[in-house]
């Protein structure tokens, strides 16, 4: 099983498409730290403006842990989009060459190989956002230092102490794995029915799109779907920077105010992956190869 | 003599289509198998189930006298195929794409192991080449290689040849002869055409709509001394009929419209035209096939729709 494992990681990296979202995490990540460190004072000063009346600011408002913030407010929505390159490729594309028969015609079995796939594609997901991890926070905190971190709520706004951070974003990150896995299964999945990886990558991408759509328009019927949308609780990594505070209004460090709903949510996509890989696996143990 | 594939009433449905019905057949220890068919026989439908591509509506598939359904990972230690053309991993080279298909089979050669197995099948100077460099016929020779890295018993190849200039077809046949007699290999090998399986097979199997025609020893079926007497006759049917309560009764293979073949020796031919005179049979046309060829095209020919009285 080790072996397999080996092999399909062997095979993922040896591609020249596997590091496409690599270089562009890196390009994307590139040009918003060289935009905030030409012109970051502007931009916070914007988004700020409206309660710079009300609260006055000591320190670095513009630091590495904003930065990354930011980043992984801009970013965590295109990620998906280079995930499911990688995972609804990965039963697909190995038909579409007409490996999958050779593969299949050695002694390994098909479960075997399901297995070796879903956890290679799974690591290929955790090493993309160690990448992510690396270049926007501890990048982020050598070009912009470190200080508190602000963050605008719809209603409110919420101050982290800096040594309040660190940990939350390991939290934030940890969850993001969790949703981006959910996405590589959804490709897993689709990946399984096709004989060419188009489909299903064009198909995992449309459908993040379109939860994504209904998971954030406000309108009454879609509100009522939303809790049972798995792109509704891929954004719970949002809730690792929100923070209980006491009956004097102050901040209590190391809590979280919506514990309960980031383990409801990371439950959900939890009970998605289980059931994505688990219908992929059925559906191919039983499926003829005709490719 | 033993049989290292046995397949009983394999039968495979898709949807209203019957690829494969009721085959049955045993491939001799050592042997070279052919498996002959035109294209659309069934050939690799059977081919895909012998290696779990395709799961068989009905009927039973055994290795060495084991189950294929229940013991695959056991199964295919033993085994190396092709299917069809051997697509490999164009982004890898010659060698990364056997080292890797050494570790799925739970072997780790060593460089040389790597190299002697590449010399045995000709890459060994474009080992380091990317296979998506390479011409069909460099695949088709480097599919053998991971087929054979393991050191299989039994090597199934489908339409090996296909896409291949003359020099490959050789250098392929010259291999899997080699493979038989120096290696001691059993060897499926299924082609549409029959030339080629004339030149290597010990045994031979004919399926046609997925219904099997003939199973015999290449010796049996090639006998020079023998040949297929075809006749055509104004009564068919009661001209079968006379010959079925005669002593020819048992040379009938089948009919096919006003035509009814019939396997003889040559020098029997006098004897059995003398038979049908003396009957009064209105005998139209009465030819000796020359080859196995003509036989093949005859009862794989198209529309096809005879009621196969005997299989050999």
């Amino acid at each position: 099983m080790f072996t397999l494992l080996q092999v399909e990681l062997y095979k993922i990296f040896k591609r020249p498409r596997t590091y496409i979202a690599f270089i562009a995490i890196a390009g994307l990540i590139a040009i918003i730290q060289l935009g905030l460190k030409l012109d970051g004072d502007a931009y916070v000063s914007f988004v700020m403006s409206n309660v710079e009346q009300s609260f006055s600011f000591d320190g670095k408002l513009l630091n590495g842990y904003l930065v990354c913030y930011i980043i992984l407010q801009l970013l965590l929505v295109h990620v998906p989009l280079l995930i499911a390159l990688v995972a609804a490729d990965m039963i697909s594309g190995e038909a579409n060459i007409g490996t999958l028969r050779l593969l299949l015609t050695q002694p390994i079995s098909r479960y075997e190989i399901m297995f070796a796939k879903f956890i290679a594609a799974a690591i290929y997901t955790l090493l993309l956002l160690i990448w992510m991890a690396v270049l926007a926070l501890f990048v982020s905190i050598w070009l912009f230092g470190t200080d508190d971190l602000i963050i605008q709520k719809t209603r409110y706004l919420v101050q982290l102490s800096s040594d309040d951070v660190f940990w939350r974003y390991i939290g934030a990150f940890g969850f993001a794995l969790l949703a981006m896995l959910t996405v590589a299964a959804l490709g897993f999945l689709l990946s399984v029915f096709a004989e060419n990886s188009i489909g299903p990558i064009v198909g995992t991408i449309s459908i993040i799109i379109f939860f994504t759509i209904l998971s954030t328009m406000s309108i009454p019927i879609f509100q009522k779907i939303q809790p049972y949308l798995f792109t509704t609780h891929m954004v719970a990594w949002k809730d690792f920077f929100d923070v209980k505070v006491n009956s004097d209004n102050n901040v209590i460090k190391g809590t979280l105010q919506n514990k309960s709903q980031i383990i409801h949510s990371a439950w959900i996509l939890i009970a998605h992956i289980v059931f994505f890989v688990g219908a992929a696996t059925f559906v191919f143990k039983r499926k003829d190869i005709l490719t | 003599m033993e049989s290292v594939i046995q397949v009983q009433n394999l039968s495979k449905q898709f949807g209203e289509i019957s690829a494969v019905k009721n085959l049955s057949f045993n491939v001799p220890k050592g042997s070279i198998y052919g498996f002959l068919g035109q294209n659309g026989a069934g050939k690799s439908t059977t081919i895909r189930m012998l290696l779990s591509l395709v799961k068989p509506t009905e009927g039973s598939i055994h290795f060495f006298g084991i189950p294929l359904q229940h013991h695959k990972k056991e199964i295919f230690k033993n085994v190396g195929a092709i299917i069809e053309k051997p697509d490999l991993y164009g982004y890898l080279s010659a060698y990364e794409n056997l080292k890797m298909f050494a570790k799925l089979n739970g072997i780790h050669p060593t460089h040389v192991q790597l190299m002697n197995q590449l010399e045995q099948v000709g890459l060994a100077e474009r080992a380091k080449s990317s296979v998506k460099t390479f011409s069909q016929g460099m695949k088709q020779r480097l599919g053998i290689g991971i087929a054979l890295i393991h050191n299989p018993s039994i090597i199934i190849l489908d339409e090996p040849t296909n896409g291949l200039d003359p020099q490959g077809i050789a250098d392929i046949r010259k291999l899997i002869i080699q493979l038989s007699k120096e290696a001691q290999k059993t060897i499926l090998l299924s082609s549409h055409l029959l030339s080629e399986i004339e030149q290597m097979a010990t045994h031979i199997l004919i399926i046609d709509k997925g219904k099997k025609i003939i199973e015999d020893s290449a010796k049996a079926l090639f006998n020079p001394a023998e040949t297929i007497v075809e006749i055509a006759t104004a009564d068919n049917a009661h001209t079968l009929s006379l010959l079925q309560n005669s002593k020819w009764q048992s040379a009938i293979q089948f009919n096919r419209g006003p035509n009814i073949f019939l396997k003889m020796h040559y020098n029997e031919i006098p004897a059995f035209n003398r038979d049908l005179f003396q009957w009064q049979v209105p005998l139209m046309m009465l030819q000796p096939r020359h080859s196995l060829e003509d036989y093949f095209l005859q009862v794989t020919a198209n529309n096809f729709s005879d009621e196969i009285i005997k299989n050999i």
